[in-house]
């Protein structure tokens, strides 16, 4: 705590960095291999950071080509066996190297130790190795996409993908399998480091709710993944021996597949929300400075989803042969699971409620993701509902569901993240007024691209189709604007992309606490040091001790959420003139 | 805390002075639970892992019980008691090389053990080969083009599909070759926890690498406890099939 009396008394920026030791985890080591064999979680974060991004803008592109594509009514850019090979490409990419790993990949690897006061994660070799087992599956997966492609969809639904597609299915396969095994990784070490690192009088209902929310993702990653693993090895066999469990030649059933594919596939979609939930938690408590309102709800909710995600997995298979009570049952559990999404949703905006709201991007993101996954959160219900679900099968209506939880959902909650901890993470701010910019582009093209579909879909446009009737005028107008939309998407998250590298050299010096915030994260220098605190923290305080910004400008700066160089939130306006 | 971290840092600390420490663990009880937990976790993620296959055995014995029975028959329930004896042997040596480190009996007693363990796992893994030679020449390899029992005179009950056989050994050979990969990587890691040993880096204080490799071997022999009856053992009752 001494370093935070000291930066007080600062009053410039670079005199405040000047007062703290100049080592952090970027420059204690230079060179290639203090990178690719480093054991610093903060390191593997950035490594995370870097992958990922390449994998989104792979998908991104396979997403531009299909919105090309929709642009006419003809399919007149590709086939349709190519289109089945673009939606495909997209798929994979999004799902399974972008929207799994790149909360917890990036966000979670680098702040978890940091949160609950550790100098690294419990097993800091195997956080290396989920690392280079992702990187091994998605290259896997990139060259089955490079030499030829794979036109099953994401789902690889049999009998189609074991007997019947001549694409490389089994590569791709392979890569997702070992990329798995990088997701299973991460969760061990999630789960083991949030036991038995905690700092002293860290205790769990003094946790953020960032650690609880990656806990929960965590016991999906675990107890999910292995499913997914072992269903995509059986049919990697199937393909192989050209016979195998879901054959019906030998009397194997193809549902069982889904059943399987889905036990896993549909806790996924939680793997993606829950770190995203963990990130806009942080947010809202940091930048309307209050606590959490109902902290060990917002807590166990996480666990909620977590437990009954598992259970619900029927709901993609109304109109698979599965008995219609079944159904009744799956649809059921279906609806519970929005009672603790609700509860996430009610206590994030009662904590706005009578808060000092800020307006900087992080919050902007969080405010997206709350409308976004309300509306994401509702078409679930709607979709939830067997009469409904039927009707609207494999239409747009589902595409446009599922975008807005993933792509409303999980992206706004990694930008959001990126933007808050950037400071942490780069030891620069990024420019405010261009990252604000950005934020309301990105929200404005994801809402004229995924909106439309909702209507498409309702009107019965189905899903994977590469051309559509040229007699119903109205779907031609629906789809240019969601080509349009997603043009405007593009720019939005091209613009971040420029500013976060432009301000790794010259964005300002960031403080250590910059918004500021109560977590232990804010209470190291950033960037921090490789061992991330200069002695080990003794936490004396309760998660989100937050006081309004008036008691801050009246009574001024203190313990424990005091702004570390010395301003005032309120009068940061003239930050991005300052280099 | 902060003058125990520093005492630690500075070399003054009990734990301090161990090679074993690792710098982000405070001391070795902590690095311990870490490693046990860790173990655990992996465990249960082995569990779903495995958990697909059961389900997929569970689901086809109830549609086709009499073909499972009956493809069940070609598997020698002798050789499959012998071989899991050998197992839960294995297992047994295995649990007393985790003591010998425990208590710091000499490094040769843990070694030996240890040893133990794995010779009786590469004996387990011979009889698997052979018991799989046994299908190929049988016919029973489940892949396209190569089942062929008819061909090999094993007779097939009435009312069977040949199918509904190949679906058995199908899942027979995913579930015991899954199984027996898990026993290969076993030994794998054994080897070079022997090297540690024969070292002398076990002792009472620090010994966790023993431990949890003693978990996963116990683990692995679970799931033949499982396999065993499953595959072995139901059905073998209600008909010859020879």
């Amino acid at each position: 705590m001494s370093t935070n009396t000291t930066a007080a008394a600062a009053t410039g920026t670079r005199e405040w960095r000047s007062r703290f030791p100049t080592v952090n985890y970027l420059n204690a080591d230079y060179g290639i291999w203090s990178w690719l064999l480093t054991k610093d979680h903060k390191r593997i974060g950035l490594l995370y950071l870097i992958s990922v991004s390449f994998f989104f803008a792979i998908g991104g592109a396979y997403a531009g080509a299909i919105r090309l594509e929709l642009l006419t009514p003809m399919g007149d850019l590709m086939q349709s066996s190519t289109y089945n090979k673009v939606f495909t490409h997209h798929g994979i990419m999004m799902v399974f190297f972008f929207l799994i790993p790149a909360i917890p990949g990036v966000l979670g690897n680098f702040l978890i130790p940091l949160m609950i006061g550790a100098k690294d994660m419990a097993f800091p070799k195997i956080n290396l190795l989920s690392w280079y087992i992702f990187m091994a599956g998605g290259l896997i997966t990139f060259c089955a996409l490079l030499f030829g492609g794979v036109d099953t969809g994401w789902t690889f639904y049999v009998p189609y993908s074991s007997n019947f597609s001549n694409t490389y299915v089994t590569l791709a396969g392979l890569g997702i399998f070992i990329n798995g095994f990088s997701s299973i990784l991460t969760g061990l070490n999630f789960i083991v480091t949030t036991h038995t690192m905690r700092a002293p009088g860290m205790t769990w209902f003094r946790l953020p709710l960032f650690v609880w929310s990656h806990y929960a993702t965590a016991l999906i990653m675990i107890l999910g993944t292995p499913v997914i693993a072992i269903t995509i090895l059986l049919l990697a066999l199937e393909r192989l021996s050209h016979v195998g469990i879901f054959d019906p030649a030998l009397g194997g059933d193809p549902v069982l597949f889904q059943h399987m594919f889905w036990f896993y596939s549909h806790p996924a979609v939680y793997i993606m929300i829950l770190p995203s939930m963990a990130v806009i938690s942080e947010v809202v408590a940091t930048h309307t400075r209050k606590p959490i309102f109902g902290y060990s709800f917002v807590a166990f909710s996480s666990l909620a989803i977590a437990v009954f995600g598992f259970l619900v997995w029927g709901h993609h298979l109304f109109v698979s042969s599965q008995s219609v009570y079944a159904g009744m049952i799956f649809s059921m559990i279906s609806f519970v699971v929005a009672i603790p999404s609700a509860v996430k949703v009610f206590n994030w905006t009662a904590t706005m409620y009578k808060g000092s709201i800020s307006y900087d991007t992080p919050m902007l993101y969080a405010f997206a993701f709350i409308g976004l996954f309300l509306i994401g959160g509702m078409t679930g219900l709607f979709l939830a509902a067997l009469g409904f679900d039927i009707h609207v099968h494999d239409t747009y209506f589902v595409v446009a569901h599922f975008h807005y939880v993933m792509v409303g959902g999980t992206v706004m909650g990694y930008l959001g993240g990126l933007h808050n901890w950037w400071p942490k993470i780069t030891g620069r701010m990024y420019p405010e007024g261009w990252a604000r910019f950005a934020a309301l582009v990105v929200f404005v093209g994801f809402n004229l691209t995924f909106f439309p579909q909702f209507l498409l879909g309702y009107m019965g446009m189905p899903r994977r189709y590469h051309a559509y009737p040229v007699g119903e005028p109205m779907w031609q107008v629906l789809h240019v604007m969601s080509t349009g939309g997603a043009t405007v998407l593009g720019i939005g998250l091209l613009i971040p992309a420029v500013y976060f590298i432009w301000s790794m050299r010259y964005g300002r010096f960031a403080p250590a606490n910059p918004w500021p915030g109560t977590g232990l994260e804010w209470r190291t220098p950033s960037p921090p040091p490789t061992e991330n605190f200069l002695v080990t923290p003794v936490v004396t305080w309760e998660a989100y001790e937050y006081r309004p910004i008036e008691e801050l400008q009246t009574i001024g700066p203190g313990e424990p959420d005091q702004p570390i160089d010395g301003q005032h939130p309120a009068n940061r306006g003239t930050e991005t003139e300052e280099r | 805390m902060s003058t125990h971290a520093e005492a630690i840092e500075h070399g003054h600390g009990p734990e301090a002075a161990h090679e074993a420490l690792a710098h982000h663990f405070d001391n070795l009880e902590q690095q311990r639970e870490a490693g046990a937990l860790g173990m655990w976790v992996f465990i249960a993620q082995e569990v779903m892992f495995f958990g697909g296959l059961f389900l997929a055995y569970l689901i086809y014995r109830m549609k086709y019980p009499t073909a499972f029975m009956a493809a069940s028959n070609h598997l020698n329930w002798k050789i499959g008691t012998f071989n899991t004896a050998v197992l839960i042997t294995s297992s047994l040596t295995m649990a007393l090389a985790v003591w010998a480190t425990q208590t710091g009996r000499s490094r040769k007693t843990q070694v030996g053990l240890m040893a133990a363990t794995l010779l009786l796992g590469f004996i387990f893994l011979g009889v698997k080969a052979y018991e799989y030679n046994e299908k190929y020449v049988d016919g029973l390899i489940p892949i396209a083009g190569w089942f062929d029992p008819v061909g090999h005179n094993v007779h097939i009950p009435a009312g069977v599909t040949t199918g509904q056989y190949q679906m058995f050994f199908w899942l027979y050979f995913a579930m015991t070759g899954l199984h027996a990969l898990h026993m290969i990587i076993g030994a794998g890691i054994l080897l070079p926890i022997m090297w540690m040993a024969w070292r002398g880096r076990f002792s009472p204080e620090y010994h966790s690498p023993v431990e949890n490799f003693g978990l996963y071997w116990h683990f692995v022999d679970i799931i033949w406890i499982f396999l065993f009856p499953l595959l072995y053992l139901l059905g073998a009752h209600f008909g010859k099939g020879h």
